[in-house]
């Protein structure tokens, strides 16, 4: 038999539904590969085995009587952002010690009811925090692709590292991530895997641990586009307990796959092409654009003109909120409780030992810009420019624009404890410069892995959509991964 | 604008962490290099633009006003550090 585990999901639901093998065969395969792997990736901070084996028995059983729902069957990772009743929660942090939630996430409850099996909860940066994974409590998840003649640990980035890396190395069928400024779209670029953020409201909140209320959106990361588009149809939807969740319908995204771009115009912002971008990142952008006018698109070129003012928006606008979502944790309602001389002391202990030092330096940026006398300065201000860049999209769109393409990432993967980044926090913050703007303007974008470096290391491209149509990034990125017909396989070390 | 040492642990007291005076000067130091980075968006002009409040364009959805959830106490405090008859304990509050 083939080895199950390197099947699409797609393919994985045929042979399921073909009864060429079972679900528990589909997860037996998948546990073991884990087993085999995890001590050097480090990508499932929990795996649930008992409880996989249950759901996939549940399945088969469901598949026999006849009922199959759209993932029955299908293995998938977790990422520990998400709550997960009686199972492993903690946002990769110290301060949710022991945590597991008396209630399911929506985005997780509909794919259990649509028939998917839990393998385990996925490491990340802590609370989502971080852009190499590596300021995760549970420690860095490491790449599974290496630079071509080197041994050298590479991250996955972040902060949905665990995902990429889990789906990249044959760990799970597909993942649940979240993007608050990048950490889908990036981790999907680092690994060669697909990762798409959608609309903001298109998947419900509720349930998953908040990090920026007004940025957060959950999403897929996949091996494929159409993989991508399966999960997402699952796991989106209104949700009356998400007061921003969106009351429409969710198309099925699969069938927009196969769609093409014949006819569509393709914004390319020239905002984008920053200074000192590498030579091979403007190469792949080049040849994306080419890829799209040979399959029927128009390309134009677009002018986004307040693009550089989102990275410094978002680190006033993202740590404000979590300064606020992340009073929360003070030792008395669940997780790590540091005993002190009185209350105050026992709030100040227990956050200060069980939040990592990135989490601790955006809680005490987010407070001191929502502080008497710096509100209006700093945050009402990015509130403003945060206008002005979402109006920059809608200039553009209203222009008779139907998608952006950009580059996913200014690089590479880089290496594990690179010291440029750590000496400088905002050197870690430039990974996110192509991907925060859409966050900012709560736009869906998708990325695709398109080439690879001069290390053989992949490298993506980036899909900006309209608001809710999440099918022409679909369309479009299968477009991309058809054209570069690569395959974006790492070479198994572990 | 930059933050000095006093500062930093005014806000370490607002955020209810705990700063050592061995870590007041690091602390510093990355506040300012973000602050820093932060500063351009002085540059950009402003005038007759709103504050962003909802990334879509929405209104918040009502609903009636009664009770729809709770009565499972047990569970509200199954994940305390610690508890007693289904109340959250903490250190004496009030002498």
């Amino acid at each position: 038999m083939t080895d199950l585990t390197k099947l699409t999901l797609a393919d994985a639901r045929k042979g399921l539904t073909g009864k060429s093998f079972s679900s528990i065969e589909l997860t037996e395969a998948y546990l073991a590969a884990i087993e085999g792997a995890n001590r050097k990736l480090n990508a499932y901070v929990a795996v649930t085995a008992d409880h996989a084996r249950q759901m996939a028995n549940a399945s088969d059983e469901r598949r026999m009587a006849g009922v199959a729902g759209p993932l029955e069957g299908i293995p998938l990772g977790i990422k520990d952002l998400f709550g997960t009743k009686g199972f492993h929660t903690q946002a990769a942090s110290h301060i949710l010690d022991g945590f597991r939630p008396e209630y399911e996430s929506t985005v997780t409850a509909n794919l259990w009811r649509d028939g998917a099996v839990m393998l385990g909860k996925l490491n990340m940066d802590e609370f989502a925090m971080g852009s190499s994974n590596e300021t995760s409590y549970y420690g860095p998840v490491v790449n599974p692709w290496r630079s071509e003649g080197s041994n050298a640990q590479l991250v996955p980035g972040g902060s949905s590292g665990g995902s990429a890396a889990a789906v990249s190395a044959w760990l799970c069928a597909g993942a649940t991530a979240t993007d608050t400024g990048g950490s889908i779209r990036q981790p999907a670029a680092f690994t060669g895997t697909v990762g798409i953020k959608p609309t903001y409201g298109r998947c419900s909140r509720w349930g998953i641990v908040a990090f920026a209320s007004s940025l957060d959106q959950a999403g897929p990361i996949a091996r494929t586009v159409e993989d991508a588009a399966i999960m997402l149809t699952s796991m989106a939807g209104f949700d009356a307990k998400d007061s921003t969740s969106a009351n429409l319908a969710v198309p099925d995204f699969a069938a927009a796959v196969e769609l093409g771009v014949r006819g569509l115009v393709i914004g390319i912002p020239r905002e984008y092409r920053m200074d000192g971008m590498p030579d091979e990142i403007e190469a792949l952008w080049t040849q994306g654009i080419a890829w799209l006018t040979a399959a029927g698109a128009t390309v134009r070129d677009i002018s986004l003109p307040h693009t550089k003012y989102a990275l410094p928006a978002y680190y006033i606008v993202a740590p404000a909120e979590a300064s606020s979502n992340l009073a929360r944790y003070d030792g008395v309602k669940y997780g790590l409780r540091v005993a002190g001389k009185d209350i105050t002391d026992m709030y100040e202990l227990t956050r200060a030992k069980g939040f990592g030092a990135e989490v601790r330096r955006r809680l005490m940026i987010g407070t001191y810009v929502l502080s008497a006398g710096y509100y209006d300065a700093y945050y009402v201000q990015a509130q403003k420019v945060r206008t002005l860049i979402k109006r920059d999209f809608e200039d553009a769109f209203n222009a008779g624009v139907d998608a952006i393409l950009t580059p996913a990432t200014p690089s590479a993967a880089f290496g594990v404890g690179d010291e440029d980044m750590k000496a400088d926090p905002v050197k870690m913050y430039l990974n996110d410069v192509f991907t925060v703007t859409v966050n900012m303007a709560g736009l869906p974008g998708i990325a695709v892995p398109a080439g690879k470096d001069h290390a053989g290391l992949p490298l993506g491209l980036q899909l900006i959509g309209k608001p809710f149509d999440e099918a022409t990034l679909f369309a479009a990125g299968r477009v991309i991964e058809r054209s570069a017909a690569m395959d974006f396989s790492p070479v198994k070390w572990w | 604008m930059s933050v000095d040492a006093a500062t930093v642990k005014r806000i370490g007291r607002l955020a209810r962490i705990r700063i050592e005076e061995d870590e007041v000067e690091k602390y510093q130091t990355e506040l300012n290099t973000i602050l820093g980075f932060v500063e351009q968006l002085g540059e950009v002009n402003v005038a007759g633009v709103e504050p962003m409040n909802s990334v879509t364009p929405m209104t918040l959805r009502r609903r009636e006003d009664k009770v729809t959830d709770g009565g499972y106490p047990e569970q509200v405090v199954a994940n305390a550090p610690l508890s007693e008859d289904n109340f959250f304990m903490v250190p004496k509050v009030i002498e």
